[in-house]
């Protein structure tokens, strides 16, 4: 009797914990739209396309921040989904020892908070693409000559900042995330599956690439979405590389910004119109995260229910 | 009769602990050779050295001769992938592979040889055909492989094996997550193919056994005890051990 009584309350402690989850949520997106209600009714849906941002003469845009948090995650992920793959592949095929030294070294990566990540940035990866990659793609490859990729790699002068580095800093943040996500999925693959793959004749490349990732395809896809989920938001890494400038981006070294950097770089100083704006971007923020998110959670979930067929 | 594969004192490791024994076992061509003994007495593992897929492993052994039409396949020299090719594996349940039903018979193909549409076409059919599945899944060749029953996936596994034109198929325990009237497809299937096919298969039912089979070899504790023709075994056995492992006494 008594025991049911604790067992009750614990109950509806953990019913209302979950609860407060939930309002919290709520809270954060009825705060976001409150707040951005001023910017909304002054430009309506043109915030999301202009590029304008000038507090002077109070002119707000959400686009340069879009696109810089776009572009920044989409090269991350170019960059870090291959490396992640292969290096998960091989994390499952290893030596029992060599994977768990090998496993735990890439999940303390994760632990490395963004700041570190940010300075190691901004003192050893800024410099070094300013004196050895952008040279390298202007100078040796003469990377302006050639038709579409110049158009995206070629900068006169060279400074270091700017879309690619801030990709290049997510890339290597969300590698361990991807990484772990993709070794269990690969974990999961039946040993009979395998088998049978390498038993009609394939390669490691061609069993990889036909059979173990397609089947895995949907708990990879939830890997992806959870890096992506990380990159949208990330502030301090990319904040210190990325050149802060609220323009649209002409190239990949082009100084830019995302929503997570435009944010934190001006609400020391914002009031009125241009804090309703910052508002509004955080709103913008919040809503690709949860879209990001729930993709994720649903590969996910849809992984884990193949796996238990 | 021409012996298709034979063991000669054939060793099996798993790291350091030994499980077959000294086997020797020779397989006559385009029969049907059942493997049987109590679990864990080294029945896959000899058919896992057929097509050398416990390399897959690290720590996994074999050591004496496996013949394929007198050519040791266990030497590193001999090119694994065309062994595979040649030595087709059905296992315990169906693996289709996640692709459309075509797919996966056509997959092999596209690993082996370069074939035109056409060709690949009519390979699938003929493959599809073998495995008697053709004319259940002959309009749906686009839907996914996992789509099909458990029997009709079994057969799909099997024409996926016969699909590179091998010339041995090993089953292991084929059969065994099948229901009886899909279990009797696969015997007749099976019956049919070893006029094409040299099968080895591995079974826990006696009575499949022998239906099917024209040779059979009895496995007890990595060791071959006894072999020969499935009437002599199954009516005559020269050991007690079969004779009590046949009637049901132990395994
Ligand atoms: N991956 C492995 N690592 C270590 N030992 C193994 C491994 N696979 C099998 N064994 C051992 O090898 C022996 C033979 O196993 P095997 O799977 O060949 O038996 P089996 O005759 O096929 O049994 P069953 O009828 O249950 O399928 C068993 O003792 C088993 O414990
Ligand atoms: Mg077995």
């Amino acid at each position: 009797m008594k025991k049911s009584a604790i067992d009750n309350s614990f109950k509806w402690f953990c019913f209302f914990c979950a609860g407060l989850i939930g309002l919290l949520m709520l809270g954060f997106f009825i705060q976001l739209s409150l707040n951005s209600k001023q910017v909304w009714e002054v430009f309506g849906w043109r915030f999301l396309i202009s590029s304008e941002w000038d507090p002077v003469a109070e002119k707000f845009g959400a686009l340069p921040s879009i696109v810089g948090t776009l572009s920044t995650t989409l090269i991350a992920l170019l960059i870090a989904l291959p490396l992640a793959l292969a290096a998960a592949m091989f994390l499952v095929h290893a030596a029992p020892l060599i994977r768990s030294v090998l496993g735990h070294a890439i999940d303390l990566l994760a632990a490395i908070p963004s700041v570190i990540y940010g300075m190691w940035g901004l003192f050893v990866l800024v410099p070094f693409m300013q004196n050895k990659i952008q040279p390298f793609l202007a100078e040796t490859l003469k990377i302006h000559h050639i038709p579409v990729v110049g158009r995206f790699l070629a900068e006169d002068y060279y400074n270091g900042f700017g879309i690619l580095t801030g990709g290049l800093i997510l890339a290597i943040m969300i590698l361990p995330y991807i990484c772990a996500i993709l070794r269990d999925v690969l974990q999961m693959t039946p040993p009979m599956l395998r088998e049978a793959a390498y038993g009609v004749g394939c390669t490691r490349l061609e069993a990889g690439k036909d059979i173990i990732i397609p089947y895995g395809i949907r708990g990879i896809l939830g890997g992806i979405f959870v890096g992506l989920g990380r990159a949208l938001g990330e502030t301090m890494a990319v904040l210190f590389v990325i050149g802060n400038i609220m323009e649209m981006p002409q190239n990949a070294f082009s100084g830019s910004t995302t929503i997570a950097a435009t944010i934190a770089n001006c609400f020391p100083e914002a009031d009125g119109l241009q804090r309703s704006a910052l508002f509004a971007l955080g709103l913008i923020l919040l809503l690709m995260s949860l879209f990001i998110q729930i993709l994720a959670q649903s590969y996910l979930r849809a992984a884990t229910a193949h796996r238990g067929e | 009769m021409p012996l298709k594969l034979e063991a000669k004192n054939l060793n099996f490791f798993y790291g350091n602990e030994q499980v077959l024994f000294n086997n020797n076992l020779p397989v006559e061509e385009k029969k049907i050779t059942a493997v049987i003994g109590p679990s864990g007495c080294g029945k896959s593992t000899f058919l896992r050295v057929c097509n050398r897929i416990f390399e897959l492993y690290r720590n996994q052994r074999a050591e004496g001769e496996l013949l394929l039409d007198g050519v040791n396949v266990l030497l590193p020299e001999v090119d694994v992938l065309e062994l595979r090719r040649n030595v087709g594996m059905i296992f315990q349940k169906p693996t289709p592979f996640p692709m459309s039903v075509f797919d996966n018979v056509a997959y092999p193909l596209k690993l082996h040889f370069k074939l035109s549409r056409r060709e690949t076409f009519d390979r699938v059919e003929q493959a599809l055909r073998g495995a008697s599945l053709w004319d259940e899944v002959k309009d749906k060749l686009k839907t996914s492989g996992l789509a099909l029953s458990g029997g009709q996936q079994q057969r799909l596994c099997i024409a996926r094996a016969i699909a590179a034109e091998p010339e041995v198929l090993l089953m292991d325990e084929p059969t065994s997550a099948l229901d009886p009237l899909a279990t009797s497809k696969i015997e007749e299937l099976m019956v049919e193919l070893k006029k094409r096919f040299t099968i080895m298969v591995v079974t826990h039912n006696m009575q499949q056994a022998a239906r099917i089979s024209d040779a059979t070899a009895f496995f007890y504790k990595g060791v071959i005890v006894e072999h020969g023709t499935t009437t002599k075994i199954f009516t005559n056995p020269a050991n007690r051990k079969t004779e009590e492992y046949i009637t049901g006494r132990f395994g």
